[in-house]
């Protein structure tokens, strides 16, 4: 890693003081949408997930402690509003940069977008040949192909999430012009869905986030949505590289997170990920018994 | 008069002149009683056998009694002519049946009697409910066999955990249970309803107690629901046109009645969270698959959580009426079904009413359409979490050998 010391731009007194440079990889924005959702589907699970389980005690505890089924489906709900908030918010976002700016294939083709390309499908191979130990770790650009996988799951979980639970929610309008069957339809998507979308972000986004090795017991850059220079280079190479190539680097630059954010990030951090992993070994542990 | 009686009579005379004599001296003031010659040795507080038994009779407590009121010599039931000696040995047991003759009759074909004469000594006799020395008619409020008593004086045994092990009872405490019931409760509570309520006898009967097992029985499971019906006649008449009737009627014994739903002893208002719940449970005893299916609904996931606000079957299918959905008085019939979902969903349709209560998402027969959603998702979850549990497997491996040879694990 020493030869990209040489393309370092010269660093603020500030930031050197603080032991290495810090990058700006999430803006205000993205990391309160990403509280928003992450608290909204925690909220949801946890309303929803009982339903899956009732003959289990722990969940009949949980829907009590909930103040009851009915309160439970209040929280639900509202956790779904905030959801659905934010999933249009990023959508109009995502169009409203794309207008702003005029540069629309930078919105599907480029490193910035969300849009799987060649060089995701080129680290797939790489990476799981560097499991296997028959190559070197491939150097990730902005958005790694799983991140790719993650917030694309989230699209298509919105639409059959999304869409079968307010079929759920407002039936009486629905029913105006769908048959019955969509409702059994919506049902059992609406769980089975729900059980792949807990089962996934608690367990994989959850690992290839913040519980493997490197980065456990989180990484707090969703919430300070700064990363250090060293992690940079050891996680965005690709990344890093063409933003000095673009001289685009020393904007990015920014101060390391207060003591207060880092505190902040863990404390909101890591009840999120012990609260996710200990719902899902009920869940298993449920669905096994 | 029977022989018996007379000779009884005559001994009593003789004990009475004897007592007369006695207690000229002692008791002045005393009128003479038929039994003061008994009451000379037994109307001593501490008089006990030879064996050390006490022998006491409370002469107040006999006098109150029903039979003390109608003056009856202890030698009426104490018939026995060794009670002309004094002091004499051990007489025979009071005989009820020389009075009461059809009373002990009965008895002898009850569940009691016939234990009694399999010769277990521990069954009820006579004396366990209605007392010795001490026996009042039924209608006042002192006698075991009072109604507001029964259950106490039943209780002595089925209350008793002792005697209900060594006995082994059906049923365990069926004393306590009843206590909770809603026709205990409504005793214990002194509801207005206490005086009509049916406490133990007003189901088991008292010189007709059978056990359930015996067809002659009012607690056999094929005469229960008429033994229910003598005060539950509006539900007994709802039942008999319901589907569970009307199978009962063909003789199908396994159809439910009553108690398969309420219980015996446990019987709690209709409105109880617990009997709401356990309900679901007892209709899923036969209707298995029909059961499981509402599991699969909000419905049934919310009732397994614990909440009885939420339609359970009796709900949609109605409990004393319940029909099955081809007859158009059924709740769920074609014809009624919007309605019954208006009871909880005031503004639904057709559409809504055509919804799958009991969809199976295992069998094409609900759908092919949501058989093969159930499918297509459950490979999705099988495949999304194959594939990325072996990522994630592979990578946590690798990982843990990358930070060792490094070391540390890189940290920001």
């Amino acid at each position: 890693m020493a030869s990209h010391a040489n393309t370092l731009p010269a660093a603020p007194a500030a930031a050197a003081a603080a032991g290495g440079r810090h990058y700006r990889r999430f803006d205000a924005l993205d990391r309160v949408m990403h509280a928003l959702l992450m608290i909204s589907f925690i909220g949801c699970a946890l309303t929803g997930l009982p339903l899956l389980v009732a003959d289990h005690g722990w969940a009949q505890w949980f829907a009590r402690f909930l103040g009851g089924f009915q309160s439970a489906q209040l929280i639900h709900r509202i956790c779904a509003g905030i959801m659905f908030v934010v999933f249009v918010g990023h959508v109009v976002r995502v169009f409203a940069t794309a207008v702003r700016t005029g540069k629309w294939l930078e919105m599907v083709w480029s490193p910035n977008s969300m849009v799987p390309n060649l060089k995701d499908v080129d680290d797939i191979v790489g990476h799981v040949k560097w499991f296997v130990g028959k190559g070197p770790r491939p150097r990730f650009d902005r958005y790694t192909y799983w991140e790719k996988f993650d917030y694309w799951a989230v699209f298509w979980g919105m639409f059959i999430i999304g869409g079968s639970g307010l079929l759920l929610w407002f039936p009486f309008f629905f029913s105006n012009f769908l048959p019955g069957w969509m409702f059994n339809i919506a049902m059992l998507v609406h769980g089975e869905e729900a059980l792949l979308a807990v089962g996934f972000i608690f367990t994989i986004h959850f690992f290839n986030g913040h519980i493997r090795p490197e980065k456990f017991p989180m990484d707090p850059v969703i919430f300070t949505g700064r990363v250090s220079e060293h992690e940079m280079l050891e996680e965005r190479g690709t990344e890093y590289d063409r933003l000095v190539k673009e001289g685009a680097l020393a904007a990015l630059e920014t101060t390391p997170a207060s003591p207060g954010l880092r505190k902040l990030a863990y404390a909101i951090g890591i009840p999120a990920v012990t609260l996710g992993v200990v719902t899902v070994v009920l869940i298993v542990y449920s669905f096994l018994t | 008069m029977p022989a018996g009686l007379l000779r009884a009579i005559l001994a009593a005379t003789i004990l009475a002149f004897a007592a007369l004599v006695h207690a000229q001296g002692a008791t002045k003031d005393a009128a003479p009683g038929p039994n003061d010659a008994c009451l000379m040795c037994h109307g001593d507080a501490g008089a006990k056998s030879g064996g050390g038994k006490s022998i006491a009779v409370d002469a107040k407590k006999y006098a109150a009694s029903v039979h003390g009121g109608m003056s009856l010599p202890c030698t009426a039931c104490h018939d026995d002519p060794a009670v002309g000696q004094m002091p004499h040995g051990t007489v025979k047991p009071a005989q009820c049946a020389s009075c009461h003759e059809k009373a002990v009759r009965d008895y002898t074909t009850t569940v009691h009697g016939l234990a009694r004469a399999d010769g277990k000594p521990v069954a009820a006799t006579c004396a366990n409910c209605h007392g010795t020395h001490d026996i009042a008619k039924s209608s006042e409020p002192s006698s075991r066999t009072n109604h507001a008593n029964l259950e106490a004086t039943c209780g002595a045994c089925h209350g008793n955990e002792e005697i209900i092990k060594q006995a082994n009872l059906p049923g365990g405490n069926v004393a306590g249970k009843f206590h909770d019931s809603v026709h205990g409760q409504a005793m214990a509570k002194q509801t207005a309803a206490k005086d009509a309520v049916p406490t133990c006898t007003g189901c088991h009967g008292a010189h007709d107690i059978r056990a359930k097992s015996d067809s002659e029985s009012r607690v056999s499971r094929a005469k229960s629901p008429a033994m229910c019906g003598t005060c539950h006649m509006g539900t007994k008449a709802e039942w008999e046109q319901s589907q569970h009737g009307k199978l009962r009627h063909a003789n199908v014994l396994q159809a439910p009645g009553c108690i398969d739903c309420h219980s015996t002893h446990t019987i709690t208002r209709h409105g109880d969270e617990k009997f709401a719940l356990g309900v679901i449970d007892k209709c899923g005893d036969c209707h298995t698959d029909f059961a499981k299916t509402y599991r699969d609904t909000f419905h049934g996931q919310v009732t397994r959580l614990g909440f009885a606000q939420i339609a359970s079957c009796s709900s949609c299918h109605g409990a004393h009426s319940v029909l099955p959905k081809d007859n158009p008085l059924s709740k769920v019939s074609a014809q009624n079904r919007v309605a019954t979902c208006q009871q909880c969903h005031p503004k639904a349709n057709a559409n809504f009413a055509s919804y799958d209560p009991h969809a199976n998402r295992h069998s094409r027969a609900s759908g092919q359409i949501l058989f093969f959603t159930g499918k297509f998702m459950d490979l999705l979850l099988l495949g999304v979490f194959s594939v990325f549990g072996v990522h994630t497997l592979l990578w946590f491996v690798r990982s843990l050998k990358a930070m060792r040879e490094r070391g540390t694990p890189p940290k920001s």
